[in-house]
């Protein structure tokens, strides 16, 4: 534990060593950088007088002395690796404690147009591709972790789609945190583009190995041009010692459609910011969201949605099982602009409560400025249905089974948006695997309290 | 030994006592209906011997091919041979209506210690009881019941009984929202499986239903108890004097004003 006065200290003594190894850096990344903290030292780290972040308090986080880590000195071995591979995947990439592991990764796809590599070779080599787009999009202003993301901006993934060029198979990031003695912090930074055209799947998987608190503090930019079509996972599977806070910003071209599923299981406290603009018209952007939380979990989703040109439609679906003391939020901000007409904009959380100590948070907010949109949003809370217990056990299926297959029933509403290929075979396996263990652990509670009272629906149409 | 022996049943829901002391023994082979006015009890006695939690039993002993029922899960019930047609068949969505089916046969024969059916064993199985209900195989591909018709979800009830073979099936108002053709093929269905070790138990309030799969007991049920045992012919007298003759006339014992 540290003051939070101390553990601002550490960031900057941090941020200072690294400024001085980065002297050799273009100024315009050294530039970024020191925005970034210059941003991130004034406004602090948020609290839960701030709006956004009224649910969730980062004072865990922010007490505590994250160092980074010394890298290389304990790679995991390959074998670690295995459990976490996407099988059919077009590549994948390894970061361990957000440092790029060539020898853990499996080489890129040899296909005319594709691109990935690591950020920080790419730094190195080749800076005047990154800074198009390195940076640009990624709102700093809105929010200290993202400007704390960009002032530790050192490695991560970047991938790059040439226009015209479709790859089916998913490209694999594998984000490994291994803090083994002391809490240690990583703050990977990806950017992905695909140019007009293109289309392609990135999996962004995060997860464990050590024994120690761990901070990751991850950011993308995604960037579509025109007609582009990507599908971006962020899966979330770290220990329950692990502080995560993630933030996808995606900027879509003219009719580009892109897909943002969200998948988090682990970690002690997660924020995952989603935060597309759709900046050309006729955009589509699809965000799905599952989250299942249990014990102490804090699960925090936070979307803002932009709609910045005409004709374009967003749809955001999120559905959250909690168990035990577990607490998910869900934060669906849509913002139309006042150019924007014709938007169709659609929000929908639902979530089920397995316990009386778990706690869900919904809070949908719509900001039109323009005067031809249609906005829909709605949320639901509910436990699992007891007829539909009682059908399934009176068939013969026990009570363990019995709810497996009814929160297998309605993760399945976020599976299946989901592209039928690797990716969502990948997800689908985890959750299976995961709903298994929470079937066992929440068996019983339906019949202990009698609740159907609590049943709760919000619809408004504005 | 009878199939099922019921003695003395009293159960409640929510504080009130809904059975009042019910006694009924039903043997392999045959077919009992219960019917009685709304309110009699009749889908409470259903749900109590399908062991549904919401009720509680308050007395009595209620014996199953010579095990306690009143012991067992639902699920335990459902094995040991059980099996209820809901009244009001339950949506579930996400679940398809095959892998439920496959499901619930696979929980049965693991429990009597038989192999788990996979999926290409179990497809020609599946066909051949849809045949005998009439139903279209697309049925099985979409979730349990989601926006099936009433006829539909009947036929899917029938089905779910023809696939799982109980030795003792209880149907709750299995006519209810059924026209005519679909009555009659879920009869069939129905009929096609009576056999000298399988009984039936089938609940209504009309007796519409009986001239299709017909009895060889009807059992009157008012106010929580059997008030009046007979043949199918009991049956054609209440669909002509009603329930509420009973009360003022023929076989008022007990029965309340």
């Amino acid at each position: 534990m540290a003051t939070a006065t101390q553990a601002l200290q550490n960031y900057t003594d941090t941020f200072g060593q690294l400024a001085k190894s980065g002297q050799r850096a273009p100024s315009w990344l050294q530039n970024l950088r020191q925005t970034g903290f210059d941003r991130f030292r004034a406004a602090g780290f948020p609290t839960t007088r701030d709006e956004d972040w009224r649910f969730t308090s980062v004072a865990p986080i922010t007490q505590t002395n994250f160092q980074l880590s010394r890298n290389g000195h304990r790679l995991p071995t390959s074998q670690q690796i295995d459990a976490y591979r996407l099988a059919g995947a077009a590549c994948q990439l390894v970061f361990v404690d957000g440092r790029f592991a060539s020898a853990l990764s499996s080489p890129a796809p040899s296909v005319k147009g594709v691109r990935v590599a690591s950020l920080a070779s790419l730094l190195a080599s080749e800076p005047q591709a990154l800074e198009p787009y390195l940076g640009r999009y990624l709102n700093t202003q809105r929010d200290a972790f993202a400007a704390l993301n960009t002032a530790f901006l050192e490695d991560g993934a970047f991938v790059h789609i040439a226009k015209g060029v479709v790859l089916e198979d998913p490209i694999h990031l594998l984000f490994i945190s291994t803090a083994h003695d002391a809490p240690e912090m990583s703050h990977p930074r990806n950017l992905i583009v695909a140019e007009d055209n293109a289309q392609a799947t990135v999996v962004e998987e995060y997860v464990s190995l050590g024994g120690a608190p761990a901070f990751c503090n991850t950011a993308t930019e995604l960037i579509a041009g025109n007609n582009a079509a990507v599908s971006h996972y962020m899966i979330e599977r770290e220990d329950t010692q692990a502080f995560n806070v993630s933030t996808l910003r995606i900027q879509q071209g003219r009719h580009a459609n892109i897909a943002s599923h969200s998948v988090l299981i682990g970690g002690a406290i997660v924020r995952n910011n989603v935060h597309p603009v759709l900046a050309g018209e006729g955009g589509e952007c699809l965000i799905n969201g599952l989250f299942i939380g249990n014990g102490r979990q804090h699960l925090d989703n936070y979307m803002l949605v932009e709609h910045a040109q005409p004709h374009c439609g967003s749809r955001q679906f999120y559905n959250g099982i909690l168990d035990g003391s577990s607490h998910g939020v869900f934060h669906g901000r849509i913002v139309v602009h006042k150019d924007a007409q014709k938007t169709d904009a659609k929000q929908t959380n639902r979530n089920l409560l397995l316990s009386d100590q778990a706690q869900i948070d919904t809070k949908p907010q719509l900001e039109i400025y323009a005067d031809d949109v249609k906005c829909t949003h709605g949320a639901t809370i509910g436990q699992l249905e007891e007829n539909a217990l009682f059908y399934l056990r009176s068939r013969g299926i026990d009570e363990v089974s019995a709810r497996r297959l009814l929160l297998m029933a309605f993760a399945s509403e976020c599976l299946d948006r989901m592209k039928e290929g690797p990716a969502r075979q990948h997800v689908e396996s985890l959750i299976h695997a995961h709903l298994v263990t929470l079937a066992k652990s929440s068996a019983g509670f339906n019949r202990a309290s009698h609740r159907s009272d609590i049943e709760r629906h919000v619809e408004e149409v504005g | 030994m009878s199939l099922l022996e019921i003695k003395n049943l009293k159960a409640r829901v929510d504080e009130r006592e809904i059975l009042k002391g019910i006694n009924l023994t039903i043997n392999p082979g045959e077919v009992h209906s219960i019917m009685g006015p709304n309110g009699s009890g009749k889908s409470t006695l259903a749900g109590v011997l399908a062991r549904r939690e919401a009720y509680e039993v308050t007395g009595g002993e209620v014996l199953f091919n010579g095990k306690k029922l009143l012991d067992m899960k639902a699920e335990e019930a459902a094995c040991e041979g059980l099996f209820l047609a809901f009244q009001y068949p339950v949506e579930i969505p996400g679940i398809s209506n095959a892998y439920f089916l496959r499901s619930a046969l696979n929980a049965i024969r693991k429990y009597r210690g038989e192999d788990e059916m996979d999926a290409m064993d179990f497809l020609p199985l599946m066909r051949e009881k849809l045949k005998l209900l009439d139903m279209n195989e697309a049925l099985m591909n979409r979730s349990v019941n989601e926006s099936f018709s009433g006829g539909e979800k009947k036929r899917n009830e029938i089905l779910q009984m023809a696939v799982l073979q109980p030795k003792l099936a209880i149907l709750d108002e299995t006519d209810s929202g059924l026209d005519i053709d679909a009555l009659r093929i879920v009869a069939q269905g129905v009929n096609a499986m009576r056999n000298k070790d399988r009984a039936f138990l089938v609940v209504t309030h009309y007796q519409r239903l009986l001239n299709y799969i017909v009895p060889d007991f009807v059992h009157v049920l008012r106010d929580g108890r059997i008030e009046r045992s007979g043949g199918p012919e009991l049956a054609l007298e209440l669909e002509e004097k009603g329930y509420g003759t009973s009360e003022a006339g023929a076989f008022t014992a007990g029965a309340p004003a």
